[in-house]
């Protein structure tokens, strides 16, 4: 495993770029946990200050560092997608392979769900959920319901995989070697689908951190716990642009492109060589 | 025939086994019948080879899957040791037969090593240490195990690959091989050491092999009978050598005027 | 007059994937001529390099595959074309024709048959439809080929028509060479008799020269004039089919021949032990010698050369 990474990092451009910019988001991230300011105290810097020698990316209309700020934001982002993205890939993948390698009955009942849950509009059920939880909205609550909305697309995407498997002939072998249905999806199947579920799971990072910024943003979410989304937000309240601390929204955004364009680099640059038809051709003549 | 040698029951029996397909919408429903009215038994007591002769399209990969309990018959009963397939406890049944693939390189996962599947298959079911019974069966059919670990599928050879099925389909000591096309895929040369490998297993192990092709010269070396199917159902059958040394229906004997001779 | 002249030709495979270079010798030192009318069979089992080598003989050969040594030459009736020179497109399907193992695909599946001929040949024959479909029709009448079967899907045919069909295809610019690799490995034994049929009808209509490459002796004992034994890289017997079938001298042949089932003939047949070499790291020498019987030291070190006449063998205990 650490050969494999060792060897993109030294062959694969797109790879070592894409491992460069993640981590230097990361270390941003990492970096707030030697915060000298708690996220949420306000007023402990000179505010209104541009980007300069003592304070590296400005300072806030409320008196915050931007550099700490948005490394609390960035690292709660992140946090928020992976989870997210986490919790989503581990239903799709129960529901994609059980439907493709049962078949019959449960596949159909299986992908009438799915298709129910496709077509769920997902941004006004967040905007309800958020005037229904109000006071009670919490991060950990968020997550579990966009992953619980999040699934869908990318289960049917798995069941065609897992259909074509069933038919094979080795799924067959595997049968009449005595394994359970469970180890021949573990074993057997998931290495194909594999290439599909990495792929989602970046594309699904990217579009949880954009549901998120764009309900922080409107003021739907809890606007106390530092995230991208929320300090755009206060910097709107602010009117930060139209008073000139471009420096308020800039450098978030910013730090979240990055995260957004490394994280698609090492997605497309692993599928080449997880993708079984690739690694097979490179396996030999 | 002869006697009812003991009391046991057959080890296989097939009664008027048919299969029919159905493809097509509710307004244009297209019907195909794959096997119509197929019947032979395998005697319990006595192992035999027998050959089912047929082209493609002639309904013997389907006659395979019925009795290996993949797919269901459409009419007629397969039945098993005297009690119908589906009367048998799952895993019970597939101790007991055991396919044999025809593309070798289809029957493992390329992307995992060939040994996972003799491990599983050990470890369901033979009781005891499970490199044990796999050295055995690959030292039964002619492979070492050195030759074996750590391999995956595309290192190997069509020959080796299915040696390898064979040497895993023996490790439950089924009492049926079905092996469907099984040198069809595999170079000229070395089909006759894996054809003669099956008559030893016959011979040695006491078991009973159907073996499916469309190649009657390798069926005329091991088999003790042959059925002959066209298009669905049986033209002749009978024991190997008076059939294929005597041809009586036509078909049969278009059958062998188009073998290859030197 | 030879057609084809392949000479001391090289092909490797080389690849390069995160560090690792690797040299896949597929054909290592094969020359060989095939002359006018005449039907030359390739034998050896699979991965003995075949393949490369009637790839790199229609110079349709792509990276990793790289032609590193020797030379390919044709004849088309006065007109030398070097395979290996470059842009050799004009005299395909016109002077050299190929068919492949599983010619069914090559029908598009969405249009009729005569599209594909269309597709195929009408640039080459020219000339306005009526009289080309005419021709075409004449030419399947000839092959024993219901002229009906142009109109048809490719799915609404057997497999065994199809690949017929396919034959038919790649022979009806009348071209002068062609290329078969395993046409007939995934057919039924009653197709496969109809097809190899059609190949003798076509040489005896046409008087192509064809290069027919299986691993199934049986099938290059009713077709072939003469025959050519490969193993891991190397031509080593090489003769007329009669005289390799039933007095071959390289003990590899002999085993090949020995292996072969007959209908008549229950007596066991002897295993040859071992497996044919990777040809990323063949033995040295020659590369029959760690299962030879006959094996001597000096098989060890050197690799023998092809001597002989009309028959000839690359073997030292023999020649």
């Amino acid at each position: 495993m650490v050969r494999v990474l060792r060897d993109l990092l030294r062959f694969n451009r797109q790879f070592a770029l894409g491992a460069a910019l993640l981590m230097v988001v990361i270390a941003v991230a990492a970096a707030s946990a030697f915060s000298p300011y708690s996220p949420n105290d306000s007023y402990v810097v000179a505010p209104d200050m541009p980007p300069g020698w003592t304070y590296p990316l400005g300072t806030t209309s409320r008196g915050q560092d931007v550099f700490w700020l948005a490394s609390f934001a960035i690292r709660n982002s992140l946090l928020f997608g992976v989870s997210v993205a986490l919790l989503s890939r581990c239903l799709s993948l129960l529901i994609g392979l059980t439907a493709g390698y049962a078949g019959g009955l449960v596949d159909r009942v299986l992908m009438s769900i799915n298709d129910t849950f496709i077509v769920i509009p997902l941004f006004p059920i967040l905007v309800l959920f958020y005037f229904v939880m109000r006071d009670r909205m919490s991060w950990v609550l968020l997550a579990l319901v966009m992953a619980g909305l999040g699934w869908a697309y990318d289960a049917r995407l798995i069941r065609s995989v897992a259909l074509g498997l069933r038919v094979r002939d080795f799924t067959e072998t595997a049968i009449f070697s005595g394994m359970s249905p469970w180890q021949i999806l573990a074993q057997e199947h998931l290495p194909y689908v594999l290439p599909i579920v990495f792929a989602t799971t970046m594309n699904n990072v990217n579009w949880s951190i954009g549901l998120e910024v764009t309900l922080s943003v409107l003021g739907f979410t809890d606007i106390n716990t530092p995230t991208i989304g929320v300090t755009i937000y206060w910097a709107n309240q602010y009117s930060a642009l139209i008073a000139g601390i471009w420096w308020w929204i800039a450098f978030p955004v910013a730090l979240v492109v990055i995260a957004f364009i490394g994280l698609f680099l090492l997605a497309t640059s692993m599928n080449e060589y997880i993708d079984p038809r690739s690694r097979l051709e490179r396996l030999g003549p | 025939m002869t006697i009812e040698s003991t009391n046991r029951p057959p080890l296989l029996e097939l009664c008027d086994v048919g299969r029919v397909y159905v493809s097509g919408g509710l307004l244009n429903r297209r019907r195909v019948r794959a096997v119509h009215g197929v019947g032979f038994t395998l005697d319990a007591g006595m192992p035999e080879i027998l050959a089912i002769i047929g082209e493609s399209g002639s309904g013997k990969t389907t006659l395979a899957r019925m009795i290996l309990n993949i797919i269901p018959p459409s009419s007629g009963g397969v039945r098993f040791r005297g009690r119908p397939l589906h009367s048998h406890a799952r895993l019970d049944l597939i101790r007991q037969v055991q396919p044999i693939f025809q593309n070798p390189f289809e029957a493992f996962n390329p992307l995992t090593r060939v040994e996972r599947y003799l491990h599983a298959t050990a470890r369901r079911f033979a009781a005891g240490d499970a490199w044990h019974h796999i050295g055995a069966a690959l030292q039964r059919v002619g492979l070492s195990a050195a030759e074996v670990r750590g391999r995956f599928p595309h290192e190997l050879s069509g020959g080796q690959l299915q040696r390898i099925a064979i040497a895993r389909a023996l490790i439950p000591s089924p009492a049926l091989l079905v092996a469907d096309e099984p040198v069809s895929m595999v170079d000229a040369s070395l089909r006759m050491s894996i054809v003669k490998l099956f008559a030893e297993l016959r011979d040695r192990l006491g078991m009973s092999i159907i073996y499916i092709t469309h190649d009657l010269a390798t069926a005329y070396t091991i088999s003790d009978r042959i059925v002959v199917m066209r298009q669905g159902s049986v033209v002749e059958s009978g024991a190997a050598r008076a059939v294929l040394d005597s041809p009586q229906h036509p078909y049969t004997r278009l059958l062998k005027s188009a073998v290859l001779s030197i | 007059m030879s057609v084809l002249a392949v000479a001391n030709l090289r092909a490797y495979y080389m690849t390069n994937a995160f560090g690792v270079a690797r040299a896949v010798r597929a054909v290592d030192d094969v020359s060989l001529t095939v002359g006018r009318n005449e039907i030359y069979g390739l034998a050896g089992e699979s991965s003995c390099g075949k393949s490369t080598l009637i790839r790199t003989i229609a110079a349709a050969t792509h990276p990793p595959l790289r032609v590193v040594g020797g030379s390919v030459t044709f004849d088309f009736g006065g007109r030398r074309v070097d395979m290996l020179a470059g842009d050799v497109g004009d005299i395909r399907w016109r002077h050299l024709s190929y068919i492949m193992q599983a010619s069914m695909s090559v029908l598009n599946p969405v249009r009729r048959v005569r599209q594909s001929f269309i597709d195929f040949a009408h640039r080459h024959i020219g000339g306005p439809m009526p009289e080309f479909l005419a021709t075409v029709r004449a030419h399947l009448e000839r092959l024993h080929l219901q002229p009906e079967v142009l109109d048809a899907y490719p799915h609404e045919l057997s497999g065994g028509m199809r690949q017929r069909v396919t034959i038919a295809l790649a022979t009806v610019c009348r071209p002068d060479f062609i290329i078969a690799d395993e046409p007939t490995s995934a057919l039924d034994v009653v197709v496969q008799k109809a097809v190899l049929t059609m190949i003798r009808e076509i040489r005896r209509d046409i008087g192509s020269s064809l290069l027919f490459v299986t691993h199934d002796l049986a099938v290059h004992a009713n077709l072939c004039d003469r025959l050519g034994v490969m193993y891991a890289g190397r031509l080593v017997e090489e003769g007329p089919t009669a005289d390799l079938l039933h007095a071959p001298r390289h003990p590899y042949t002999m085993h090949l021949v020995a292996g072969l089932p007959r209908i008549g003939d229950a007596a066991p047949k002897p295993d040859l032990p071992g497996a044919p070499p990777n040809l990323a790291d063949p033995p040295t020498g020659c590369r029959f010698h760690p299962r030879c019987p006959l094996a001597m030291d000096i098989c060890r070190q050197e690799a023998p050369a092809m001597l002989g006449d009309r028959h000839r063998v690359a073997c030292f205990a023999v020649s």
